[in-house]
């Protein structure tokens, strides 16, 4: 067991690569974690082969046709460390090492080299110890038993969890009532909607309260309400249990809606790693305050560094833009303030998606 | 213990949903009994009654109770493993927290109990009305019968295992499935019994795991071997079975070292 000081998860110059065999290169390659960028390729052994020939399958046995092998570096050096408790969003582009490293957490691949704990554990060979500590979610699999209602997947995994009937039975009926499943309990799973499904697979990763929950894109594919849905009950039960979440998407607003911190990956390095909340200004970048006046009015004269982006409605509403290192918001009210009356105000930050683009830019 | 009982009881319910499957799975297999009973009464007729040891009743007998085990040791093989590893799923059983090995075996108990029971024992009865079989009457042959099964079912479990991990090396496993099956329904004396082989081939077959997959427990069910004679037999089957565990549970573990989960 760990001591509450220790950190959930700590990873030290984690790398991994992959073997690509030039007869496997076709079909072997997750298609998630193919790197198109030829700079990932850091080595090659046997003879170099273009793409077309590499999908081309080389007769074993014959002479000097040895079979072309690529090392793909998927996870260079990441180092990361999550105390207990903390919520981290874990962002990148397909392919930027964030399942591969997952499955390093989770025991599931063996690292290349480097340093893996997760709860205390060396997760490869403590994997089933650990299974009953940590909750993953793979967002494209299922852990559900497809063919049977989804009440007896709960029960067959509380068995598996060694849970007490009334133990289990007290947390299903919570997970039921947070992730209001109680509609479609006793249906198939292979029934159910993806939404519905969703929920179900959250819940079984939930149903025996692990301290630490891993979700792998746990909202790809869902619809704008269930995703909300899916948020606010992983939300309540962190609060609830002061649990650990680890979170990968390619929806930032998973982020914003779930996480304190964000850790940017980018092919195979991590390439920002702090709060959400400094996310956007150590970037620098702008914020926008959008200002309806209650007068048209041609031009606001701005404090330095402030600068107008564009009016509209014939001098009724303005655009600001402004550095929120700089300039607070209520600085900037007071200055527009006092040259015209403000009727209406709102907000706009930079979306995430627009800074981890910026991030990928910078790195190249 | 809990859990385990559970994916039996769960499996088992799954299979029994499949209820278009099963009747045509009845039909087939009582057809193909019929056919299989016809050419070795053909053959028991010809050389005059009886063969290597086989009469027409026997030989009915063993036609039928091989028709009813086709189904639960699944002779025709599984490819749900493999394509657990192909599809990267593996990933979701290698995060439960209970063994592979385990795991799959529960699963398999529960499949092989119902399709015993929906898939085996009809055409039985339709075997019983149409040849007529022969059946052991004192409880201890049908206990060490059933116990044979239960053998039979775990030694074919295994082999069709081993077959399906190479999946960790193989992009495509279907090949040796499609040889693998060849060489158990030919040596597990489902297709023809093992004591109509040439010598050679007796001697060959009988170092292998293969006969305790068919032969032992229809020898022990047929009333063939008394229960005397079935132990030793039961013994190579529970010896097979412990060897083969090894066998898989080295390949799963070399397997999973070297695995490059693929997809998301």
């Amino acid at each position: 067991m760990t001591t509450s000081n220790d950190p959930a998860i700590e990873l030290r110059a984690l790398r991994r690569d992959y073997v690509v065999r030039g007869r496997r290169r076709t079909t072997a390659d997750a298609p998630h974690e193919t790197p198109d960028d030829p700079s990932r390729t850091t080595a090659t052994r046997g003879p170099r082969r273009d793409r077309a020939a590499l999908g081309a399958r080389i007769p074993r046995g014959v002479r000097g046709a040895r079979r072309a092998q690529r090392i793909i570096r998927a996870v260079d050096d990441v180092s990361l460390r999550v105390d207990p408790g903390e919520a981290v969003g874990f962002v990148g582009a397909n392919g930027a090492g964030k399942s591969t490293t997952i499955k390093m957490m989770t025991g599931i691949l063996q690292p290349t080299a480097g340093h893996v704990r997760v709860l205390g554990r060396r997760p490869v060979p403590e994997r089933r110890r650990l299974s009953r500590e940590i909750g993953v979610v793979f967002g494209q699999r299922s852990q559900l038993w497809w063919d049977l209602p989804l009440r007896d997947s709960f029960r067959i995994l509380g068995a598996m969890h060694r849970l007490p009937e009334s133990a289990r039975t007290a947390r299903l009926s919570r997970l039921v009532e947070g992730l209001d499943l109680q509609d479609f309990l006793d249906r198939p799973v292979r029934q159910l909607s993806l939404g519905q499904r969703m929920r179900g697979e959250v819940a079984a990763a939930l149903l025996h309260s692990p301290r630490l929950v891993i979700l792998d894109e746990p909202t790809i594919g869902l619809d704008m309400i269930s995703k909300e849905g899916l948020r606010r009950f992983l939300r309540e039960d962190r609060e609830e249990r002061g649990t650990t979440l680890f979170l990968t998407t390619h929806d930032m607003s998973d982020v914003e809606r779930l996480c304190e911190r964000i850790v940017v990956v980018n092919s195979g390095t991590v390439a920002f790693d702090g709060p959400l909340a400094g996310f956007r200004e150590s970037l620098g970048a702008p914020r926008e305050l959008i200002i309806d006046l209650a007068e048209p009015q041609e031009r606001l004269t701005l404090p330095a560094g402030v600068s107008t982006l564009a009016v509209e409605a014939e001098g009724i509403r303005h655009r600001i833009a402004f550095h929120g290192s700089e300039m607070t918001v209520p600085r900037l009210l007071a200055a527009v303030g006092e040259q015209a009356e403000i009727a209406d105000l709102s907000l706009a930050e930079p979306a995430i998606e627009d800074l981890v683009r910026e991030i990928y830019a910078r790195g190249r | 213990m809990l859990a385990f009982g559970r994916i039996v009881a769960a499996s088992f319910r799954q299979y029994s949903t499949y209820r278009v499957a099963t009747v045509a799975g009845v039909f087939t297999n009582s057809i193909f009994g019929l056919i299989r009973a016809s050419i070795l009464l053909a053959a028991i007729s010809t050389a005059g009654g009886e063969l290597r040891g086989y009469d027409a009743l026997q030989a009915a007998t063993y036609v039928w109770l091989g028709q009813a085990l086709l189904a639960p040791i699944e002779a025709f093989g599984t490819r749900e493993v493999a394509e657990r590893v192909h599809e990267g799923d593996i990933a979701v059983d290698l995060l439960r927290p209970m063994g592979f090995l385990r795991l799959h075996y529960a699963r398999k108990l529960g499949r092989s109990a119902f399709l015993l029971l929906a898939r085996g024992i009809p055409p039985m009865l339709v075997g019983a009305l149409l040849t007529g079989i022969t059946l052991p009457t004192d409880p201890l042959s049908w206990l060490l019968g059933l116990l044979a099964v239960v053998l039979a079912i775990t030694v074919a479990f295994l082999a069709d295992l081993i077959v399906n991990l190479t999946a960790f090396w193989l992009v495509q496993t279907r090949g040796l499935t499609v040889v693998y099956t060849a060489v158990m329904n030919l040596l597990s004396g489902f297709l023809i019994p093992i004591a109509w082989f040439p010598d050679q081939l007796i001697a060959l077959t009988r170092a292998t795991p293969f006969p305790a997959m068919v032969q032992t427990p229809i020898d022990a069910l047929s009333g063939r071997l008394t229960p005397l004679e079935t132990l030793p037999q039961v013994g190579i089957q529970v010896a097979w079975a412990a060897v083969l565990t090894v066998g898989a549970w080295l390949l799963l573990r070399a397997g999973t070292r070297s695995l490059e989960v693929q997809g998301g």
